[in-house]
């Protein structure tokens, strides 16, 4: 198979996007751990999903200003929705931009009333009408549409690099789900800092949670070298090369410490702070290199 | 309407470089030391909508040549007029998710100005590196075949100046006329490799802005028919990667939740 060739300007989509990639694929993956944790988790485990809700929509609210402030013309953001020529919607499917614009939005709504539910449920609230309501079978119908859409919006991101002519973005058709992996990944690595020190969580939910981070990670490398695979064939990894393989460097280090603090007697008292921070630093890494190198 | 590009007479004067910058009052950017031959524009974008591509295959030090035409004795001095090439299946039109770009009723493709925020997608999907962003007016810039001018019944303002009509502006199935006319004479005259680019549909189902050249496509920076492809040809195989990903991770969460619930009952059990 002959190299692919690419003659492409690079867009310049740098710091605003490497933030809302990391933040919009954390609070994608918190809501869907939230409602894993919901629906199949114990009754010790409910704490623990209030806490997964209020950390998605906390880390969804900067993903819009991040957006806005790329834009060359941040004013008209609303374009992304209305068509400022003919007044109707500005929808367009096989656009992942325009199809991502609306997803967020619609996750926006789903994530913020989880929120509102979580806040209700937790403390003084629990015994509101309200609360009981996001307890019943309309709470958990509501998560997992929300779940679907926090999902599509960690997987969009990296089909919206793919659907373009850029090097390395359009060669890897897995980076869609590589970001969504690694939004998992992250997202439970982000949870289990968030819960290490609340006496009010159940020591066992943080056991589950750990199973799941690895499993996530386990998802997550098999789709890295998927995606290395799909772009070696097209002739373009010398892209991800050079100074790129310190970023490299920080992914398998994330990626790996969850198994390696969880083995190593003398380093499992640094596991609960240190495996998570590293997982999270390998979630922005892996997103910058894709982002940066494409384009250098 | 489209134009027809005759590399094979293109003398690289930059007259239409000139001309679009008058015309369209591009203020061009900062003049640079490209050290490129006798290119100081260096590439398309948002303050240049003609560029001038010089490519030298003349015999380096050790005599090698790297790609010889058969009449010049193994030295050539390639020189085209690039441009946006108005595809029919354009894929910056494809990506727009604000409907700013355009196809207007001379066929040709426009970047509408007050309705472009700036996202840079159509710059991410042009396979040309056509498109620019201007830090200015915060808006993807492109050429716009003069619309203005096509109008105002006068032709771009490219063409009107190019004196040797390298670039010639026309209704395209005249110019298709023109370009297989000029193609048989030069064939006829032994130049081998000269083809036409974007004439038929197999490059972005053609082209409105079309090429004559003297060379393989990829000589002149531009996707042979193999390599022009659309962005779309990702969006199946990303999403069902995301869906399939999707399902895979939540059964993976489910295990990981279950198995510990089903241990934690049968420790209760006992």
């Amino acid at each position: 198979m002959p190299p692919a060739e690419h003659f492409a300007a690079p867009p310049y989509w740098e710091w605003w996007i490497l933030g809302y990639f990391f933040f919009g694929g954390l609070s994608g993956g918190s809501y869907a751990i939230g409602t894993l944790l919901r629906l199949v988790g114990t009754a010790a485990d409910q704490r623990a999903a209030r806490i997964a809700f209020i950390t998605s929509f906390l880390a969804l609210l900067p993903c819009p200003i991040f957006l806005i402030a790329d834009l060359g013309q941040p004013l008209r953001f609303i374009n992304m929705l209305f068509d400022a020529s003919s007044g109707g919607f500005a929808f367009k499917p096989w656009s992942p931009m325009s199809l991502g614009s609306w997803a967020l939005l619609g996750f926006g709504l789903f994530s913020f009333v989880s929120f509102l539910g979580a806040v209700a449920e937790s403390g003084w609230h629990a015994a509101d009408p309200i609360a009981r309501v996001f307890r019943g079978t309309v709470g958990a119908l509501w998560n997992i549409i929300g779940t679907a859409l926090g999902l599509f919006v960690c997987a969009y991101t990296g089909v919206l690099l793919a659907v373009s002519n850029q090097p390395v973005w359009s060669d890897g058709w897995p980076l869609g789900g590589l970001f969504l992996a690694s939004s998992l990944t992250g997202a439970a690595a982000l949870l289990l800092l968030l819960l290490r020190r609340r006496r009010d969580v159940d020591a066992g939910t943080a056991v589950r949670l750990e199973l799941a981070d690895r499993n996530f990670a386990i998802l997550e490398a098999v789709l890295i070298v998927v995606f290395l695979i799909t772009v070696g064939l097209a002739g373009t990894i010398g892209k991800m090369a050079g100074v790129w393989l310190l970023l490299w460097l920080v992914v398998i280090l994330g990626l790996a410490a969850p198994f390696a603090f969880s083995r190593l007697d003398g380093a499992r008292r640094w596991a609960p702070v240190t495996a998570p921070l590293l997982a999270l630093l390998s979630v922005l890494a892996l997103r910058a290199l894709v982002i940066f190198s494409a384009q250098s | 309407m489209g134009f027809f590009t005759d590399t094979s007479i293109c003398i690289g004067c930059k007259a239409c470089e000139v001309a679009c910058k008058e015309w369209n009052q591009l203020e061009g950017n900062k003049p640079e030391l490209l050290l490129d031959s006798f290119d100081n524009t260096g590439q398309l974008d948002a303050q240049n909508w003609r560029h001038v591509e010089f490519i030298e295959q003349i015999p380096d030090n050790n005599g090698v040549v790297m790609t010889p035409t058969p009449i010049a004795g193994g030295q050539a001095w390639l020189m085209m007029s690039d441009v946006c090439k108005h595809c029919q299946n354009a894929s910056c039109l494809e990506v727009c998710p604000t409907n700013a770009i355009v196809r207007t009723e001379f066929d040709s493709v426009l970047i509408q100005q007050d309705v472009c925020n700036g996202c840079r997608d159509c710059i991410s999907a042009c396979p040309y590196g056509v498109i620019g962003f201007n830090e200015k007016t915060g808006t993807a810039h492109k050429c716009t075949l003069c619309y203005d001018r096509l109008q105002n019944g006068m032709q771009p303002a490219c063409a009107k100046a190019c004196p040797t009509e390298s670039i010639k502006f026309g209704y395209l199935d005249d110019l298709q006329a023109a370009a297989d006319k000029r193609l048989a004479a030069l064939q006829t005259a032994g130049y081998k490799k000269a083809q036409l680019y974007g004439r038929d549909a197999t490059v972005y189902g053609g082209l409105n802005a079309f090429f004559l050249l003297m060379d393989k496509p990829e000589v002149y920076k531009l996707p042979n028919a193999e390599n022009a492809v659309l962005p779309s040809r990702n969006n199946f195989a990303g999403y069902a990667g995301g869906f399939v990903t999707a399902v895979v991770g939540l059964v993976a969460g489910v295990l990981a939740f279950r198995s510990q619930r089903m241990n934690e009952k049968s420790d209760a059990a006992r």
